[in-house]
């Protein structure tokens, strides 16, 4: 049974050292990989590849539209393109390249969502990136990938040079315990099980899914058996696995840093709406409703109610135990 | 929403008319004296919220003091008031000195700035028109207020209120597209009352502009999107006053601010890494003296 402990003190990463190692790794072995930004060689982490790779990273200024559209042309030539930007300049300023170059052209370009959720904190609601999964996920064709810490985010790199398709990676900053092995790999389209469970189960995603597991180790002192499903994956979305979840387990609880209009609950939410009278479990969706107030990451995470206390507290909730 | 600081808002009033009144000699010596405070409020806010963009805000100081003490018709006691002259920071990673320059001003008590980037302040990394008066648009994405502007001076224009619009973006910023949309608006429209400075440091956020996506010939290229374009230091008082005068052919005007970044503090000036460092106790220290 998988049991996935993750102490509450256990020491934090930020992923873009993963994936800039990982990046220049398959870099020297395939001489397709290459790398485009916005100014952003630093908050990127490409600072090495660079380095190593002078030629193969493309620095277009700060100018994100032309910087998708360069990525699909590159894709285009028979290239791997990993464009590398701030997630909200990335995505919200160049969506409709994303949505027509990429998505909808099926050009093969990585799209790496960098420092994306609340990681910029203070910095506030135009450098935050809480809309991407509602954004993104309207888009057809388009992978969306949230690894939850170091080792996933390897692996989203590795998945996009070994199959590479349309996809959008969100590149984590906010600093996270290790929730897997080293060299995990991530199946394309399906969740992680972090915790087996039977009373309820809890689906979070990227830096919510340390926290959810966190909540499952204090809900079993309490004597409720909570599932943790990581959604590694938001599409192609793993509707066996909610379904299983509604069909198995009592309720549904999910944590993501994004806005709950459109994002990972929703999408749960309208697997769950659809199923069979009897399978249709009760839920609850944790998440941003409205722009952040000042605040650094972790006083926001708290405001907004997504620490693992708060997800605890939804469960007793949902299973009346409160 | 904060609201004015009278007594502020009359030192400030007397102020504006003493430059205003004054030779170029006692004009730029006053200036210098309120860029050098708003500075080191610049430096004492970013210094304690552990955060902030020194350089670009040392670059613009200048620039916003010659703004709001000697060129434009503002009220700090009435912020949104129909006739006024406006003012956006499209390089809103600069609102460090915005807010200086803002509380100076008298839109909010000096006090404020203490809670810079706090939790639940109003001062926030990026400026936001909800939550802080004399804030036009909300910036930060750049390459946003360029746009804003033009659709603020058609506004004026519509409205026959006489308002001038006065737009600073950064130079890297102007590798955007969005700036260019802006400007081939801006001249089609004929927008006179549209004054646009470019912050001309040099730097962006990783390496200069030049080696990054080169803007030169900035004056001929904005030249040849109709502007009338004026190039100046950004650091003379004086020609900056000069340089803000309305236009004088019809088109609206381009200042090309030639500026430091990082001005007035020796080991910041003209430095790439400077763009968003944060300067240590003793740093913070000796800038301090630098600026007094
Ligand atoms: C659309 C967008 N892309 C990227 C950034 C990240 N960023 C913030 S400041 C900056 C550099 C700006 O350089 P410049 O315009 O020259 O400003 P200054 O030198 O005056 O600081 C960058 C790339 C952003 N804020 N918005
Ligand atoms: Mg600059």
């Amino acid at each position: 049974m998988t049991t996935t402990t993750v102490l509450t003190d256990a020491p934090t990463f930020d992923n873009r050292q993963d994936f800039a190692d990982e990046l220049i790794a398959l870099a020297r072995t395939n001489d397709k990989v290459v790398a485009v930004c916005n100014d952003s060689v630093g908050s990127s982490n490409l600072t090495k590849f660079r380095d190593e790779f002078p030629d193969r990273l493309i620095n277009v200024g700060i100018a994100e539209q032309n910087m998708v559209g360069v990525g699909a042309g590159l894709a285009n030539a028979g290239l791997i393109p990993f464009v590398c930007a701030a997630g909200p300049f990335l995505t919200g300023r160049s969506l409709e390249q994303i949505k027509a170059d990429v998505a909808y052209s099926q050009h093969n370009v990585i799209l790496c969502g960098m420092s994306p959720g609340m990681a910029y904190g203070e910095l506030g609601p135009t450098h935050h990136s809480v809309e991407d999964f509602s954004w993104l996920r309207a888009l057809p064709g388009l992978d969306i990938v949230v690894p939850a810490d170091g080792a996933q985010t390897r692996a989203a790199v590795r998945n996009a040079v070994a199959d590479p398709r349309p996809t959008y990676i969100r590149v984590g900053r906010f600093k996270v315990p290790h929730v897997s092995e080293d060299n995990v790999g991530l199946e394309r389209g399906k969740f992680v099980v972090a915790r087996e469970g039977s009373d309820l189960t809890i689906i979070a995603t990227g830096t919510e899914v340390s926290r959810a597991l966190w909540a499952a180790a204090s809900l079993a002192a309490e004597g409720v058996s909570a599932r943790v499903l990581n959604a590694a994956y938001l599409s192609p979305l793993d509707e066996d696995a909610i379904k299983d979840a509604a069909r198995q387990t009592g309720a549904i609880i999910t944590a993501e840093e994004a806005n709950v209009a459109g994002g990972l609950g929703a999408a749960v939410a309208s697997v769950v709406g659809q199923l069979e009278d009897g399978a249709r479990v009760p839920m609850r969706i944790l998440g941003l409703k409205h722009f952040a107030p000042t605040g650094s990451t972790a006083f926001l995470l708290d405001h907004f109610g997504l620490t693992a206390d708060h997800i605890s507290a939804a469960a007793r909730e949902v299973l009346h135990r409160d | 929403m904060l609201t004015a600081d009278a007594s502020q808002a009359a030192a400030w009033r007397s102020l504006r008319q003493e430059v205003l009144d004054g030779d170029p000699a006692t004009r730029a010596a006053k200036l210098h004296e309120r860029a050098q405070a708003t500075r080191r409020s610049i430096l004492k806010m970013i210094s304690d919220a552990g955060q902030g963009h020194i350089g670009g805000d040392f670059s613009v100081t200048d620039i916003l003091t010659v703004l709001f003490d000697a060129v434009m018709d503002v009220d700090p006691e009435d912020p949104r008031k129909e006739d006024r002259d406006h003012f956006i920071l499209s390089k809103g990673h600069c609102a460090g000195a915005l807010y200086s320059t803002l509380a100076h001003t008298g839109f909010f008590p000096v006090s404020e700035l203490d809670t810079f980037m706090a939790p639940l302040s109003a001062l926030n990394g990026h400026p936001n028109r909800v939550k802080v008066p004399g804030v036009e648009t909300n910036t930060g994405p750049l390459g946003h207020g360029l746009p804003v502007a033009v659709g603020t001076a058609i506004g004026a224009k519509l409205l026959k209120s006489g308002s001038r619009v006065f737009v600073v973006t950064g130079d890297g910023e102007m590798q955007e597209g969005s700036n260019w949309e802006a400007l081939m608006s801006a001249s089609h429209q004929k927008l006179d009352n549209l004054t646009v400075i470019v912050d001309r440091n040099r730097l962006q956020q990783g390496a200069r502009t030049e080696e990054t996506n080169g803007l030169d010939p900035l004056d001929a290229r904005l030249a040849a999107f109709g502007m009338e374009v004026r190039v100046v230091d950004g650091h003379n008082y004086n020609d900056l006053i000069e340089a803000m005068s309305p236009s004088t052919t019809g088109s609206p005007v381009a200042v090309i601010a030639n500026t430091i970044k990082g001005k007035g503090v020796s080991f910041i000036e003209d430095r790439v890494e400077w763009h968003h460092k944060v300067p240590s106790k003793e740093q913070t220290l000796q800038a301090f003296q630098e600026l007094s």
